[in-house]
Order: structure tokens, then C-alpha cells, then sequence
């Protein structure tokens, strides 16, 4: 094994090349799910026919699929209709149809958890329905809503990974472009990227962890 | 639509529908295994045992499967280790989802109150058998449907076989959509995903809602 490429700067600079892609479309992908879930997650709340039962049928399609399925699929179908779009907008597009649906199911959950009465004594002071949900649901909603979405966009910045399968040039792929030629560094490079990996996301888990902590008091 | 791929491939759609059911069942065993013995170690009273838990869990859940697989893959390929690709990936699926395994067992079993472990170990009980006649028939209500959500993402992430050719379900998609119409082939393949998803996904929201009422 050879531990010394680890240590090479010209691969660390393409790892690190790598790495802005792998951020920069997860987070382009977490802003884009953030707003479209919680839309999608309030509109199945809402129970407004059709539309509510539009969102639900998304929702339950997208979310037993295969991300790898939605990248695909984002990626060669586009293609195929002969629309031309660049390879990384198709994967945080991908990314977002299915975030999207993981996050509605967390905003859905919030919501429910509200108890109903609050409703009912938001009305009976004159708060239209929509008001009642912005300013009465909403506030207390979203603080059970936060810990599992952090949780969801930790998996969404693992899930970047899956890009590899089409040749986006993320921190994986970066990975593989070297050790393909370096045969003997392969396992020394997985690690690394392995630790690259762990250290943003554990990261990010710390501090979901803390603001479950204050937001629970 | 146009269905006519089937003509050609309909026995690696049949074999790649077996391959992603089987690979999950197995990974799934796997990861209960895991699972359990790294719950175990999570609320275990030596500190030791604690800190091997809890840095499996926390190594594992952030890091993406994708490395995990080509490490078994690529990686001991390259010291000369030659795994199949069915045992490579179930043995990846196992290894990741054991770490969300271990936290649902966890926090089911964390969730009985803790008066129970006591009075089962005043009345004689060892802490073994106090965790496996007292503690656990309590907690199994409590994980079974977090467990069932962990197999669904297992069978959704099974598709990751599809990057090391891993003649799965979505590798017959790959194969097709060279020379037949994409959408279609992708079409075929969701819904072959959903008959096995979407039966789960049912059952445990029943589970929950049945128990939970019971409390």
C-alpha cells in the first residue's frame, strides 16, 4: 500500500476540487429541498382536495425509490428528450426532487404534532387559516422539524457520492480518477476521503445535536 | 411507452428484480446482527465497550455507503482480495445500515424504564438474561417499525451494486437504456422497486399507528 500519495499536494488539490463540487451541489440541493419540501409537506398537510392529494401521491412515489433510480434518470432521460443541461444542475435537480419528498414528510409530522386545539383557538380570535399555520403551527412546528432535517441533509451531503455513477466530477470521483491511475494508493485515498467526509457531516450532526438540546428547553 | 426492451431483457429485469430482493435480505440479516451487538455495546457498562460502539455508529452513518462499497471493492481488490459483487455490496449494505440498526435498538431499548433492569437484577437475573427476557420483549414494539424504515432504505440503497456492475435492478436499467427508450426502461424499473417499497412502507405505518395507540 502506498500511503504516500495521501500526502501528495497535486492530489490534494484535486480532492479539493472535488470537494467544492460535492458542496457546492449539496448545499444548492438542501437550499432547493428546504423550500420545496416544506410547500410540499404544507400542502398535504393542508387536506385541500386534489392539490393535497397531488402532493401525497409525489410524495409517497419519490420516497421509496432509489436516489441512485432519480440521478439516472435525471441524468439520461434529459438527454434523451434532447434537453441539454449540465451535468451537475441535473444532479441537484435529481437531488432536490427526492430531498423534497423526505423533507415534506418531516414538515407533515411537525405540523401534526401541534396540537389540534391550537387551531381551533387561532380561529376563534379571527386568524385566517393561512395565518394560523404561519404564525401559530409554523413557530412551534419547526422546532421538531430541525433535528430530523439536519439529519436529512447529512445524508443528502453523503448521498452526493452516488454522482460517481454518472462521472460528476465530485470528491469520490476525484478520488477514483487518481487511484485508477495509482493502483496501490486505492485503499490510503478511500480513507482519506472516507475522514473528508466524516469530519463535515459529524459536524454537522454535532451541531443538530445542540440545537435539538436548546430548542428542547 | 414503449415496452419492447422486455423482448430482449426481460430475463436481467427478472434476475436483477432477484438479485436486489436477495442482496437486501441478506444485508438485512447481516445488519440486525450488527445491530443488536452494537446497541449492546452503546448502553454496555464498560466504558470500553461504549466507545467501540459509538465510534462504529458515528464512522458509519457519516460516510457515504458509496466509499464503504468501493472499499470492499476497489480497495481489497487492490491488495489482492477478490470479492463477489453480491458479497461485496451485501456486505456493505450491512456494515452501513448495522449503524442506523443500532440506534433504533437503542433507543427502543432505552426507551423501557430503567426501574425494569434493576428490578430483574434484584430478583437474580444475570444482566443477559435480564436484557433478554425483561428489557427486550418491551423495546421490540418500539423498534420494530424504525427497523422497518432502516429496510427500506436498505432495498432503495441496494442500487449502489449498480455502480460496481453489480447485476442488480438497477444494472438491468443500465444495460437496456443503450439501446431502447430510456423513460420507459426507468419506468419499468421504479415500479418494480415500488412493488417491494411501497408493501413496506404500508406495514410499518400500520405498525405505528396500531402501537402506538396501545401505547
Amino acid at each position: 500500500m502506498d500511503f504516500s500519495s495521501v500526502f501528495d499536494p497535486t492530489h490534494w488539490s484535486a480532492l479539493l476540487s472535488g470537494l467544492q463540487v460535492t458542496l457546492s451541489v449539496a448545499f444548492s440541493a438542501i437550499a432547493l429541498s428546504f423550500v420545496f419540501g416544506i410547500i410540499l409537506g404544507v400542502l398535504r398537510y393542508t387536506r385541500i382536495p386534489v392539490v393535497s392529494h397531488i402532493a401525497t401521491l409525489y410524495i409517497e412515489i419519490i420516497r421509496n425509490l432509489p436516489l441512485l433510480l432519480i440521478i439516472f434518470f435525471g441524468y439520461f432521460a434529459f438527454k434523451d428528450w434532447g434537453i441539454q443541461i449540465p451535468i451537475t444542475l441535473s444532479v441537484i435537480i435529481s437531488m432536490t426532487v427526492f430531498t423534497s419528498a423526505l423533507v415534506a414528510e418531516i414538515v407533515r409530522s411537525g405540523l401534526n404534532s401541534v396540537d389540534k386545539g391550537q387551531i381551533e383557538a387561532a380561529r376563534s380570535q379571527g386568524f385566517t387559516y393561512i395565518q394560523t399555520l404561519w404564525y401559530i403551527i409554523m413557530p412551534q412546528a419547526l422546532k421538531k422539524m430541525i433535528p430530523p432535517m439536519v439529519s436529512q441533509f447529512v445524508s443528502l451531503l453523503k448521498d452526493t457520492s452516488l454522482a460517481v455513477a454518472i462521472s460528476l466530477p465530485e470528491l469520490t470521483h476525484a478520488a477514483q480518477i487518481i487511484y485508477n491511475s495509482k493502483y496501490n494508493a486505492t485503499i490510503p485515498l478511500l480513507i482519506l476521503v472516507a475522514m473528508i467526509y466524516f469530519v463535515i457531516n459529524y459536524t454537522l450532526s454535532l451541531i443538530s445535536r445542540y440545537l435539538e438540546r436548546r430548542l428542547a428547553g | 411507452m414503449d415496452f419492447s426492451f422486455l423482448e430482449v431483457h426481460k430475463e436481467d429485469f427478472i434476475d436483477g428484480f432477484l438479485t436486489t430482493l436477495s442482496v437486501s435480505l441478506v444485508a438485512l440479516v447481516l445488519s440486525l446482527i450488527i445491530g443488536t451487538i452494537i446497541a449492546i455495546f452503546r448502553i454496555s457498562p464498560l466504558a470500553i465497550l461504549r466507545a467501540i460502539g459509538t465510534a462504529y455508529v458515528e464512522f458509519f452513518r457519516n460516510t457515504p455507503l458509496v466509499i464503504q462499497v468501493f472499499f470492499f471493492y476497489f480497495g481489497l481488490a487492490s491488495i489482492h482480495i477478490n470479492l463477489s459483487k453480491f458479497f461485496v455490496g451485501s456486505l456493505g449494505l450491512a456494515i452501513y445500515t448495522g449503524s442506523f440498526m443500532a440506534e433504533a435498538i437503542r433507543a427502543g431499548i432505552q426507551a423501557v424504564p430503567k426501574g425494569q433492569m434493576e428490578a430483574a437484577r434484584s430478583s437474580g437475573l444475570s444482566y443477559v438474561q435480564a436484557m433478554w427476557h425483561v428489557i427486550l420483549p418491551q423495546a421490540f414494539k418500539l423498534i420494530i417499525p424504525p427497523l422497518g424504515n432502516q429496510f427500506i432504505n436498505l432495498v432503495k440503497n441496494s442500487s449502489v451494486l449498480a455502480i460496481i456492475a453489480g447485476t442488480d435492478l438497477l444494472y438491468a436499467a443500465d444495460v437496456a437504456i443503450a439501446n431502447y427508450d430510456v423513460t420507459s426502461v426507468y419506468v419499468l424499473v421504479a415500479l418494480l422497486y415500488l412493488v417491494i417499497t411501497i408493501p413496506l412502507s404500508i406495514g410499518v405505518n400500520y405498525l405505528e399507528k396500531r402501537w402506538a395507540k396501545k401505547g
